[in-house]
């Protein structure tokens, strides 16, 4: 826990922690509205948007990239509700036609774009480099105070806080509303509440959290982040607040764990090499989801329990 | 040009002929299994059985490397990927029916889990390889450059037995997707049904890896049953045509894929697929966006003709531009607005028809029929000429009606 952890491991735990934790709030909600799948669906159109964005700009700039990313996100939601308006075909469906038209044109983008001199790829993009996000000007924990030291710190630990922070504001300030609005939208309608704009805002966010969170870690976390920890969690509640809370308590722990488990576990296997931190961050918060489907108080649908026995 | 024109005609060489048959196949194999799940509403769980393929082709490969042989043989990948595929269905429908989450959200979770573990994996074997490339990376997005004779045929064969299968299980799986609660009442079996139509799913899967990947696999699952369902209302032709959709769309985009360079097989199958989808959306005869915009403009032509010849045989004065248009465009008023001859027999004609109908929902007993009034339906297509020549006895003589002449 020396000088060692604060240079290698300290910057990507916390760029996972915001990371999953920016996912993880979304998806709360998104679970309760049925719209789990939504998130899978932001996370493959990134690819496309960040293709555009490259081949609009000519660089690997970390601003254009998230702002076609998340404008193919937009582009995505549309389409996916246009689709399913104008072709009268379930949302499942749409958002299956939609999102893998758009990977599969970003993909083609890829291979026919020169993009040999930047690193772009398909693989990059699925995993993230959370591994190589490290903080090398740290020479121990006196780095936090030191401002030289601070000012190498990696920018997307500055994004990804900066975009978490602003998850949580939004989550906070709108949290009547949405709370009103996903358990009886009809009644959140009769009270005045705009229902639908609350809906594609929170489904924007979502897009936010995604694009932010895959530019420093990849879509795997993203995948997993919005829907596993916020998953176990409503498995050990039936209180929305405290629902929330133990989301983020399993997202952040995922993180941890996980990003622990990759860099360090392989080397008490007597392995050389860490596994993907990515990767294994997705697999922690599945096994968390696992426990809870078998241990947690909640678990079972209400009457079920007596079948069940 | 004629590169493209060899590949479409099989004449780009063996193996490119036999990739694109296999994918051909493939295709047809996928529109008839995806057109179950469409139908059963469940078509994303297709895209986690896909992902959950990937940790088992890491634990295949692992486990042959450990054995001695050679970790790339296709089948054994293929095999490893099938069993976590199975065990990723598994958990989906557990946590589904023991738990309180929806499905979607157990579908969502399994699928980054098992995702998740797969990359895991994969960068074990980069380890493990030291450098060597093992080649699995093409199984994200597929790749049919430089395959091997054996797979080729692996794909053919796999394709042909899917095909076969989706057509032995056709007749219950159809009667599952549209009611099963009758066909439980039959005494099917739901449960094993589904865990076949998913088997199938995931066969197809499996067999689509090597050429499309995991990742757009679940592409050609869905798009060519939606695509289908804009051309037919019967279940029995939605799957041979969402088979015939995907088949054409695999061949098609295995043959340019192989004729032009950097063109990826997998995301050409997905454009070709997505260009059918759209065109029928727009242009199908009945479900298209077109069709339906036709259906809107008739409907709105001839509310404004009647209510046009309404006005005219009321003597009162049109102002709305679009059913002036309509009028002086068929020739029932002059451009200054007043009534043609046409225009004030036509007038006549449907004052007549108000008049009959007003008479009809009055005195006529059959309010099945007689409420079939919507203002535009002329009455001789509901009632008999008797029972009209009877409102007309009822109204009396005719009289004298007339535009503005």
């Amino acid at each position: 826990m020396g000088a060692e952890f604060v240079q290698f491991s300290l910057t990507p735990i916390l760029i996972g922690m915001f990371a999953a934790i920016a996912c993880a709030l979304p998806g709360n909600f998104l679970i309760l509205r049925r719209q789990a799948l939504i998130g899978d669906a932001i996370s493959h159109v990134v690819l496309p948007g960040i293709v555009v964005a490259f081949l609009l700009t000519g660089t690997v700039a970390a601003i254009p990239m998230m702002i076609g990313a998340a404008a193919a996100a937009i582009v995505a939601v549309i389409l996916i509700e246009a689709v399913r308006r104008l072709g009268r075909i379930e949302p499942g469906a749409a958002m299956g036609v939609v999102f893998t038209t758009l990977f599969a044109a970003g993909v083609l983008l890829l291979e026919q774009s020169d993009t040999s001199a930047v690193h772009l790829d398909v693989e990059h993009a699925l995993m993230g480099n959370l591994e190589s996000l490290i903080w090398l000007r740290a020479t121990g924990w006196e780095s936090l105070l030191d401002p030289a030291a601070l000012a190498a710190l990696p920018p997307e630990l500055g994004r990804m806080a900066v975009v978490c922070a602003l998850i949580v504001a939004l989550t906070a300030i709108f949290w009547r509303w949405l709370k009103i609005a996903t358990f009886d939208e009809g009644f959140a309608q009769a009270l005045g509440i705009p229902a639908a704009g609350l809906g594609f805002g929170l489904v924007v966010t979502a897009a936010i959290a995604a694009v932010a969170a895959f530019d420093a870690v990849g879509s795997i976390i993203v995948i997993a982040m919005f829907i596993c920890p916020p998953a176990a969690a409503r498995l050990m509640t039936n209180r929305l607040e405290v629902q929330v809370l133990w989301s983020v308590a399993f997202a952040a722990l995922s993180a941890v764990l996980g990003y622990v488990l990759a860099g360090y576990g392989p080397l008490w296997f007597g392995a050389a090499n860490a596994v993907s931190a990515a990767g294994m961050i997705a697999t922690v918060s599945g096994v968390i989801l696992g426990l809870a489907c078998l241990y947690a108080p909640h678990r079972a649908r209400i009457g079920a329990a007596r079948e069940d026995a | 040009m004629s590169a493209i024109l060899d590949a479409l005609l099989l004449g780009a060489g063996y193996n490119a002929a036999l990739v694109a048959l296999g994918a051909g196949l493939l295709g047809v194999a996928a529109g008839a299994s995806g057109s179950f799940l469409f139908l059963r509403k469940r078509a994303l769980i297709s895209d986690a059985v896909a992902h959950a393929t990937l940790p088992g082709v890491g634990l295949a490969f692992i486990v042959m490397v450990a054995l001695g042989g050679d970790g790339r043989n296709l089948l054994g990948l293929l095999l490893g990927s099938a069993l976590s595929a199975g065990a990723g269905l598994l958990l989906i429908e557990w946590i589904a029916r023991r738990t309180r989450l929806p499905e979607d959200a157990a579908i969502g979770a399994v699928l980054g889990t098992f995702f998740g573990l797969g990359i895991v994996l994969l960068t074990v074997i980069q380890s493990l390889s030291a450098g060597r490339q093992a080649g699995l990376e093409g199984f994200l997005l597929g790749s049919t450059a430089g395959m091997l004779r054996a797979d080729a045929l692996v794909i053919a064969v796999g394709g042909t037995l899917a095909v076969a299968l989706t057509w032995l299980m056709r007749r219950p799986m159809t009667l599952v997707a549209f009611d099963a609660d009758y066909a439980a009442a039959l005494g099917y079996d739901i449960r094993r049904i589904d865990l076949a139509m998913m088997a199938l799913v995931m066969a197809v899967t499996v067999i689509g890896l090597k050429v499309v990947g995991l990742i757009l696999i679940v592409a050609m699952l869905i798009i060519p049953a939606v695509t289908a369902r804009f051309w037919t209302d019967r279940s029995g032709r939605l799957i041979w045509i969402a088979g015939g959709l995907g088949g054409v769309s695999g061949y098609l985009g295995a043959a340019l894929s192989s004729a032009a360079p950097n063109m990826p097989t997998g995301p050409i199958i997905v454009l070709v697929a997505a260009g059918m989808f759209t065109l029928s959306l727009f242009l199908a005869p009945v479900r298209g966006v077109a069709a339906a915009l036709l259906r809107r403009r008739r409907f709105q032509a001839r509310v404004h003709r009647r209510q046009g010849l309404l006005a005219l045989a009321h003597g009162e004065p049109i102002r709305e531009p679009y059913t002036l248009r309509l009028l002086t465009r068929q020739g029932l008023i002059r451009p200054d607005g007043v009534a043609t001859e046409a225009g004030r027999a036509q007038a006549a004609r449907v004052l007549r028809d108000e008049h009959r109908w007003a008479k009809a929902r009055e005195v006529h007993q059959d309010a099945g029929l007689s409420g079939r009034y919507d203002g535009l339906t002329p009455i001789e297509e509901v009632f008999t000429p008797d029972e009209i020549a009877e409102f007309d006895r009822r109204l009396g003589p005719p009289v004298i009606v007339g535009g503005a002449a």
